[in-house]
């Protein structure tokens, strides 16, 4: 069997810590508290996201890898972990007209990955919001 | 189809080398993983097989078979090893995590006779895992 035609999925953790206020300005007061409780609190409040990179493609024959953990590591500190580490999500541009959900802040980082790292195919982004809770994304026409 | 998972660990020295890169190309690639001297990780492994539950037994599979094959096939030719010298696929392949997700899975899988092997999941450390389904890549569309 010949390596190089073999696929893997390598995954990477990352972490970073954040502010947000679940608030949407298409609701009233009372219907963002009703939907989103503690949540909407006026000065928001924070989590430690944990953020799961899944990638894939060939095991290349030379190296052994799917892609250099060295790119990927570079790529997502670079571009998403110094991106929202100790920020305010609601003051990011992506969120000037979304609620900062770990949703879309799961779709956010997928597609900053997604366009900007093209080294190996994006799986999926993977977010544990806290120990309790954790998103997915795999792209539009993911399962 | 009921999906079951084993976990299992071991303890492994590697570096990453390859005899047909120059000596810099090696360390550009490789970086601090290139030191012959090797280093090493405890490795976690996931083994996830799938199959129909047999109605006698109410099993996927035979947990204790799972865990001999396990044991015969992978830990006790892996575990405190320095895998680059004492592991025969390792001669010619760099023990890469995904090289070793693969390794594993060809030395389980005509050895699982009860189940299919479903996954081969290695965690290299708790932030970086690989995972092996048997696929092979389509490599016309790249
Ligand atoms: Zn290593």
């Amino acid at each position: 069997m010949k390596t190089k035609s073999i696929k893997a999925h390598l995954t990477r953790r990352y972490l970073f810590s954040a502010s947000h206020r679940l608030h949407s300005d298409e609701m009233s007061e009372e219907e963002n508290r009703a939907t989103y409780g503690k949540c909407n609190n006026p000065y928001g409040h924070g989590h430690n996201y944990i953020i799961e990179v899944t990638v894939s493609g060939p095991v290349d024959d030379h190296t052994g890898m799917v892609c250099n953990l060295v790119d990927l590591d570079g790529f997502v500190h670079l571009h998403v972990v110094e991106r929202y580490d100790h920020q305010n999500l609601n003051l990011l541009p992506e969120f000037a007209s979304e609620v900062p959900t770990t949703e879309n802040l799961c779709i956010a980082i997928y597609e900053i990955v997604k366009r900007g790292f093209n080294k190996a195919h994006l799986d999926k982004i993977r977010i544990e919001e806290t120990m309790m809770n954790s998103f997915e994304y795999l792209g539009e026409d993911g399962r | 189809m009921v999906y079951l998972t084993r976990k299992a660990e071991f303890s492994a020295a590697h570096y990453y080398h390859n005899p047909q890169f120059t000596a810099d190309e090696n360390q550009r690639v490789f970086g601090k993983c290139n030191n012959p001297n090797g280093h090493g990780h405890n490795y976690t492994l996931e083994v996830t097989v799938k199959g129909a539950v047999d109605p006698k037994s109410g099993f996927v599979v035979d947990l204790k078979q799972l865990k001999d094959v396990m044991s015969r096939e992978v830990l006790d030719a892996l575990d405190h090893r320095f895998l680059n010298k004492e592991v025969p696929e390792f001669f010619t392949k760099i023990p890469t995590t995904e090289n070793l997700a693969i390794v594993i899975w060809q030395r389980l899988a005509p050895k699982l006779n009860a189940a299919q092997l479903h996954r081969v999941r290695v965690y290299e450390t708790p932030d970086l895992f690989v995972d092996f389904y048997g696929e092979a890549c389509d490599r016309g569309a790249a």
